[in-house]
């Protein structure tokens, strides 16, 4: 009897040790991502000011960087108001809609490689699924649940009218978001994004010496530029940011919202934009992988952590490009877009796709 | 009204060039970090030499106002807020002087006419334009808050910015 306690005492230790670091993984990815999403808003201001030759906020700590927190408490205690004219289910449900699919995209993204600690091996992803990228195309297609329920929900025809164009936009460019893909999925071989960011780890040894890395972006150049477009109408930023179009529909979707309601679309916003840049980063720019790093002599920890932080370093140049872009560009008009969408990316990504598996079939075929 | 529409290239029809050309201008901004920006409070934004703000009394070497009474900015003012009392100050050197002498700033219209009246550059506008208060009293300005109004002029140009006529500096 006394063994089998023990043996079972061993187990449960086992269990422990098994969950734990899957729950700090979890923990910290939340809180970084929270975090980042934070300071993304005090960027956005930022950046968009130096680039109109502002300052930009820099009243709340040194240099504005306590703005973030200081918008969190007065989003906080500001007024919950539900207007009397709204259908009170849908409206106090749109929100959560729009932030729980955009927290829960960046799980399968893998930060990093796997690092060893006391013996066992822990993968520097959330959760390792062979469907990754069939994931996260699924739990970004809900959002546009959230946004046209806002609208709909709000009975007022801003909002109405933004979330018509919400769930357009989005239907439109989910198909090409997902076909912009599947040239890269052709040619990796798997939707595991683990998997994809290994292949991406090798090398093609020109001329003799010169080693360039397996990256999407040389393998899938037109994939990437189609894949940015439809990701950057997807997470609804400028320049395709019709559902909101503050100068023609006061707020859009989110029109009638006020407070901590209207916090959480701002917060799924650019959470998704955390998502997208990450996923762009692991299907075109290698993941977490430095190039030529293996010839450093770095100890396998040392190296994945470096990969991390190269990973998030990457994902923040994504980060800026959206910034970027959005106090660059104006916005498109509603039949620019759908014309974009349905007689520019589409057909690209067609044709990319066929010629992709053109190229494999000839490169693979059984000599 | 014929509106053509204009004949774009190709790699204005293709868009990418022309939004990377516009990504380039925004990044020079970004990149130059000039900012035109006046960080008001902490920094005051320079104010052109003739600016017309709050006025002054200009004192003679003895710290006593130069004004003679003789009611010429009174005259000009087109707002009517100055007002003045005469009287004599048992002064050989001096005719006339203001017993009081007020501007009710919330009158003025800071035209500068006053200054521009006064035969002795007794009266002038200074740079200081941060006025503010609750009560409307803090708005009319007494004599001795008129000539205490110098301390909002440098050291050096408490005399008078213009040329003055040598006869009224005696004393």
């Amino acid at each position: 009897m006394e063994g089998g306690v023990g043996i079972e005492s061993h187990l449960f230790m086992d269990l422990i040790l098994d969950l734990l670091p899957i729950l700090v993984k979890m923990l910290v990815g939340f809180f970084v991502v929270l975090t980042t999403t934070a300071y993304l808003t005090l960027a956005e201001r930022k950046f968009s000011a130096y680039m109109q030759d502002r300052i930009g906020p820099n009243r709340v700590g040194p240099f504005g960087l306590l703005q973030p927190l200081a918008d969190g408490v007065k989003f906080i205690f500001k007024e919950d108001v539900v207007p009397n004219h709204v259908h009170k289910v849908f409206y106090i449900a749109a929100p959560a809609l729009m932030l729980v699919p955009a927290l829960l995209g960046y799980v399968v993204i893998p930060f990093g490689d796997s690092i060893e600690l006391f013996g066992r091996t822990i993968t520097l992803q959330i959760a390792d699924v062979d469907i990754g990228i069939l994931y996260i195309l699924a739990i970004g297609g809900l959002s546009v649940y959230g946004l046209f329920m806002a609208g709909w929900a709000s009975n007022n025809k801003y909002s109405l009218l933004g979330g018509l164009r919400a769930s357009a936009q989005m239907v439109s460019y989910e198909l090409t978001l997902g076909l912009s893909v599947v040239g890269a999925l052709l040619v990796y071989g798997t939707a595991n994004l683990r998997q994809i960011v290994l292949h991406q780890t090798e090398y093609w040894t020109l001329f003799g010496s010169i080693q360039v890395p397996h990256w999407g972006i040389f393998l899938q150049p037109l994939g990437f530029v189609l894949f940015l477009i439809s990701a950057f109408a997807e997470s609804n930023r400028l320049p395709f940011d019709l559902p909101e179009a503050e100068n023609e529909l006061v707020g859009g979707y989110h029109t009638e919202y006020g407070s901590m309601k209207f916090a959480m679309f701002f917060m799924g916003e650019y959470t998704g934009m955390i998502t997208i840049s990450a996923l762009t980063v692991t299907f075109f720019f290698g993941g977490w992988h430095i190039p030529w790093i293996e010839h450093a002599g770095l100890t396998h920890n040392v190296v994945a952590a470096l990969g991390v932080l190269a990973f998030l370093a990457k994902t923040a140049c994504f980060l800026f490009l959206f910034i970027w872009v959005r106090w660059t560009l104006p916005r498109f008009r509603y039949d620019q877009l759908m014309s974009l969408s349905w007689k520019g990316v589409f057909p690209a990504a067609l044709l990319n796709v066929f010629g992709t598996a053109l190229c494999l079939y000839v490169l693979r075929r059984p000599m | 009204m014929i509106v053509r529409k204009p004949q774009l290239s190709l790699t204005q029809k293709l868009y990418l060039p022309e939004i990377l050309r516009g990504l380039m201008i925004t990044m020079r901004h970004f990149l130059r970090r000039k900012s035109v920006t006046y960080e008001y409070p902490e920094k005051a934004k320079p104010v052109p030499a003739n600016f017309r703000g709050l006025h002054r009394l200009i004192q003679r070497p003895t710290g006593k106002e130069r004004c003679v009474a003789c009611e010429l900015c009174l005259t000009a003012c087109p707002a009517n807020c100055i007002s003045m009392v005469a009287t004599d100050p048992n002064d050989p050197n001096v005719e006339k002087f203001p017993l009081r002498y007020e501007i009710d700033t919330l009158r003025c219209i800071y035209c500068g006419f006053c200054e521009e009246a006064c035969p002795c550059d007794a009266i002038e506008l200074t740079p200081h334009y941060e006025q503010a208060s609750s009560r409307r009293e803090d708005f009319v300005h007494a004599k001795s808050r008129l000539l205490e109004n110098n301390q909002f002029v440098p050291e050096g140009e408490r005399i008078s910015r213009v040329k003055t006529n040598e006869t009224y500096l005696r004393v």
